[in-house]
Parts: C-alpha cells; structure tokens; sequence
C-alpha cells in the first residue's frame, strides 16, 4: 500500500516548452537536437526502467537460491514453480473465478463504504450541524479495531457475502470520510469569500470552489482506503469464505500447496497495486491544474 | 469622457463577426468597451462603526466618493482602512452606520467589485474560466467566453487565455484577476492593496494599466495603499485615516499622467508622509 500521494515525474514533463505550450525553439543545430533527443529518451528509459531494477534483483537471487537448493521448496517455492502453479490454476479456470470473486466483493464494499465516507465527509464538512450531530459518533466507532468485530459480524451475517461486504465498506468508511472532511474543511476561505463576492453560492460555490479544492485530499483518502481494503478483504477471506483468493490460499494450506499460497499473495499484491494505479490514472486526470501533477493544459 | 459608439469598429459590432478576438496580440482596449461605459457609482458611506470584539476598527466615519472618482485611502498598517473597503464592499456589515450607492442607471444588480491583495484565483480554472467568473450570472450566457477573452486581451493576457493560473508571474496573475473584476463592467471598484506583494517595475506597469482602464471605463474606485507615491500617482483625492477616522482629504489636482518627479507632486507627497509620520515625534509607543 502506497501512501505517497505524488511520484516524481520525469524531467521531461516538466520543461518549459511544454509547459507554456509553445513549440521547441529551431534554433538549435541538428547534433544538439538529437543529444537532447537522447537524453529524453534516456530520461524516460530511466524513469520506466529503474523502479523494476530491485524486483529483478530479488526475483533473480530467489530463483538461484531454490534452484541451488539453498532454499527448501516446502519453506518457499522458486518462482518458476509458482508461475506453473499459476498456469495450473488457470486452466482450470479456479484462479479467475476466484480473482472476480474476490474484486466483486472489494469493489462492492468500496462503492457502499466509500459512498458513505464520501456522503457524511461532505454533510459535516459543509454543515456545522450535521458535523454536531454525527460527527463524535463516527470518530468512538472509528476507534474500535475493525478485526475485533469479527465474531459479532460472523454471529449476525454467518459467512455469506453479507459479512464481507460489511467488513470491507467498514475498513474504507473512514479513511474516505476523514479525507474528504479534512479536504473541505481545509479549502482556502480566501477563495471562497472571492467566490461569494462575485456572487456564487450553493450549489454553484460548491462546484467551482469548494470540491475542486477538497479533491486532492479526497484522493488520499481513497488511496488509503484501497489499502485497508484489501487487508480487510483477506482476513475476511481467510477466516470466513468459499470463494476468493483468501479462500484458495486457505484451502492450499490444507494440502500443503506452498506455491499457491504464495501464488494467492502475489496475486492480493497484484491487484492492490493495479487498484492503486487506478486512482493514480483518476486523480492525473481531474488534477491537471495541480502543480504537482502538472503536464500543460490540455 | 464620452466615448460614441463610433469608435468601435463596425465589424465588431455584428455577433459573429469573422475578427476573432484571440487573434489581437497587442491590448485591446476598445474591444472591451465597446458599450457606452457606464457611469460610476457614488459611494456614500455615513457613521461607520466596526468594531472586532473590544478592538474598535472604525468609528463614526463619513466618506463620500463621487460618481467615477478615484479615491486612495492611506493609513498606517491596523488603522482600518482595508476594514473600511471590506464594508464598502459589501464583504462585512458595519456595527452602525450605511453605506449607500446611486447609480446613474438601475439596470445593473450587482456592481460593486473587490480586487484582493492576492489574485485569488481558482487554481483548477483555466485563465479564461478564471476571468469568467466575473461574469457572475451571466457567465451562462452565449457571449462569455468573448467578453472573457476581450477582458483578457485588455490587460495583454490574451494568448494566456488556456493556461493554468500556476504558470503565470506574480504580476500577471494580478492582471487576470483585474480582468475578472472588469468583465463585469463594475461601477464601483474596491481595490485592496492590489499591488503591494509586486515588484517595483511590475507595480509601476500596473499602475498605469490601471489608470488606462479607470480612465477608459469610468467606474468610481476606492484604492487602499500603504505606498504614498502610489496613492498620488493614481487618485482623484487622497484620504488618511488615523484611529479610525478620517484625519485628511486632500484633492490631487495634478495633470495625468502624473510625473512623479514634479515639484507639486512631490509637496504633496512629503505633506502626507509628514501627516503619516508625526505620531512618532511626539509619542513613540515603542522603543528600540
């Protein structure tokens, strides 16, 4: 799970040519041109190419070690093994029942909790009584660890969909709801009271000025929303389902099939990170103004 | 000043007129004027009290600004003057007191417009967006987006127009947000110290930009300033309140532009400063 809101983009986005939206200078002479041409090209290879470089590393010495039998195969298998445990697992068509299984739930759970955190977030950030009345009430609930109302949830839902769904709207609730009231809350009073001295108010003020400016920490909401949805997703997998890549994990266990507990995990980071990537595409697209993720106008 | 409608060039007067605006380089100032300006408001201001809790800001002050006068308020830091244009913008409500506005003619709802010290701009608009807010109501109607560009092409931001506001200079942002409080043909300007955070050459720039444009529209304008020179440079009248009241009201009858080198301009000028500064001689309320 990736907390940093912003990476660094490449120099190349950020050169005033682009910036100002004006062309290259024809100045230059052509061995000039192509040096910088290289050196672009150099600074995307680099910007692609060097976050790969250490999980190459790892992946390479963990398949040398379990080949020269430094590693036991039942304490770890070598890559390679997991891969054909992978390939193995769809043919049989297990690992994509599973894996939508498992996305179904913690995108069902994300639109339900995250619509709410979302909801209460904007209620209590632009309604002084509506923070009053509900705002304590969902900080004592916050403060309850999650995992321990397990039990109860098993107790009331037994293990249908209807304990997960719980679970995981739960876990993403308030990362979303403490983002978008903190975002509200934070929006440049100067800005609003220009807004209203040109006469904008209600919806119309909303619009313009105050959800635009709450969005980048509504963002950082849903990213860390994503991760503890996911933690949430496998402890309820595991303790609790027949479907699921939590479930396929604790069913190989049962037989002994390392590889494929390895393979579940692998695949639980797999789709935390395209999750993660999701939002990262969302926010490059509706925070175009932002300093941080700028690339000209379009 | 009386500006006819001929001056305007008739091609601009038709509604889709093959002359885009975007495509003036250079300032345009008689694209954006091209109604008859509307005459300034008068601002008449009796009994202000405002005070925040046991601070009292302004007390009992009278002020009366006429019809397309440009008036600069001067005062040392804390002495309410930016209070007093927040009233008079109608941002804040006097304790007791009003303030009232004629207008030559009642069409216009809202006319009274503010120009902060910072530009205020909304960071996720484009520049155009951005001077289109200014439009208020009526940015929905067909012909904002022109008379946003005009406003722009005004101030010689026009090529600007697509731009984030992050990209651009101190100065020219300034320039848009005074673009975004023309649009809108105001009556009545409030400008708040709108040049105080620029550098001296793009003060000097914005000064007569400034001037161009109350001279062109005539709309009655209120400047607060620390800078003396400024304050003479600009107004009509100048006006120093000390303790919340008005302390002078000296009419600058100098020829415009003003030369900030002549012998009258400068008299004036120590006159002030000597106003502003003879506290200090008597009664020093700090020691260094």
């Amino acid at each position: 799970m990736s907390l940093s809101s912003v990476e660094p983009l490449p120099k190349l986005q950020n050169s005033p040519a682009r910036a100002y939206g004006t062309p290259a200078r024809g100045g230059a002479s052509p061995l000039t041109t192509v040096r910088k041409m290289r050196s672009r090209l150099g600074a995307y290879v680099e910007a692609a190419g060097v976050p790969w470089i250490l999980p190459g590393v790892i992946l390479i010495l963990w398949q040398l070690s379990a080949a020269t039998g430094l590693i036991s195969s039942s304490f770890l298998p070598e890559p390679v093994a997991i891969l054909k445990a992978g390939w193995r697992l769809v043919l049989s068509g297990e690992l994509l029942t599973n894996l939508l299984v498992s996305a179904q739930r913690a995108f069902a759970g994300l639109v339900v909790g995250g619509g709410l955190g979302f909801a209460f977030g904007l209620s209590n950030g632009l309604s002084r009584f509506s923070e009053r009345l509900t705002d304590s009430t969902i900080q004592m609930v916050r403060n309850i660890p999650l995992l321990s109302l397990i039990p109860l949830v098993i107790l009331w839902f037994g293990i249908d969909e209807g304990a997960k769904l719980f679970l995981v709207a739960l876990s993403v609730f308030f990362p979303v709801y403490v983002n978008t009231l903190h975002g509200i809350q934070t929006v440049d009073d100067k800005l609003v009271e220009m807004g209203r001295s040109y006469g904008m108010k209600g919806w119309d003020l909303f619009r313009r000025v105050i959800f635009p400016g709450a969005l980048p920490s509504v963002f950082v909401g849903l990213r860390y929303a994503l991760g503890t949805m996911w933690v949430t997703l496998i402890v309820a997998e595991t303790i609790a389902a027949q479907s699921g890549i939590g479930y396929l994990a604790m069913h190989a266990r049962e037989f002994m099939q390392v590889d494929v507990v390895v393979l579940s995990i692998l695949v639980y980071a797999l789709l935390g990170k395209l999750a993660d990537f999701a939002v990262k595409l969302l926010e490059h697209a509706t925070l175009q103004w932002h300093p941080a993720f700028q690339r000209g106008v379009s | 000043m009386i500006e006819s409608p001929c001056l305007v060039p008739a091609a601009s007067l038709v509604h889709n007129s093959p002359v885009s605006p975007k495509s003036h380089a250079v300032p345009d100032f008689d694209g954006l004027f091209r109604t008859p300006p509307a005459f300034g408001a008068k601002v008449r201001a009796a009994g202000l009290s405002k005070s925040y809790g046991q601070q009292k800001v302004l007390e009992d002050l009278d002020l009366e600004v006429q019809p397309g006068e440009f008036l600069a308020v001067v005062g040392r830091s804390g002495c309410g003057k930016s209070t007093l244009l927040r009233l008079l913008a109608g941002l804040e409500t006097p304790d007791i007191g009003e303030i009232s506005f004629d207008f030559a003619t009642s069409q216009s709802t809202h006319v009274a417009r503010i120009m902060f010290q910072e530009p205020r701009l909304l960071p996720w608009a484009s520049v155009q967006k951005n001077v289109e807010v200014g439009l208020g109501s009526r940015r929905i109607f067909q012909d904002a987006e022109r008379r946003a560009a005009e406003a722009l092409n005004s101030v010689g931001l026009g090529s600007r127009a697509h731009e984030w506001p992050s990209v651009l200079s101190g100065g020219q942002k300034q320039r848009v947000a005074l673009a975004r409080a023309l649009v809108s043909e105001p009556r009545f300007l409030a400008l708040d110290e709108p040049l105080g955070a620029l550098d001296a050459l793009t003060r000097i720039e914005m000064q007569s930009l400034l001037e161009r444009v109350w001279l062109q529209q005539k709309f009655t304008a209120v400047l607060v300033t620390h800078d003396v020179n400024e304050a003479l440079t600009l107004a009509d009248r100048v006006v120093l309140i000390e303790d919340g009241r008005v302390k002078l009201d000296l009419k600058v009858d100098l020829p415009r532009p003003r030369q900030r080198s002549a012998v009258d301009f400068t008299t004036l000028e120590d006159q002030i400063l000597r106003e502003l500064l003879k506290r200090d001689d008597t009664a020093p309320d700090y020691t260094i």
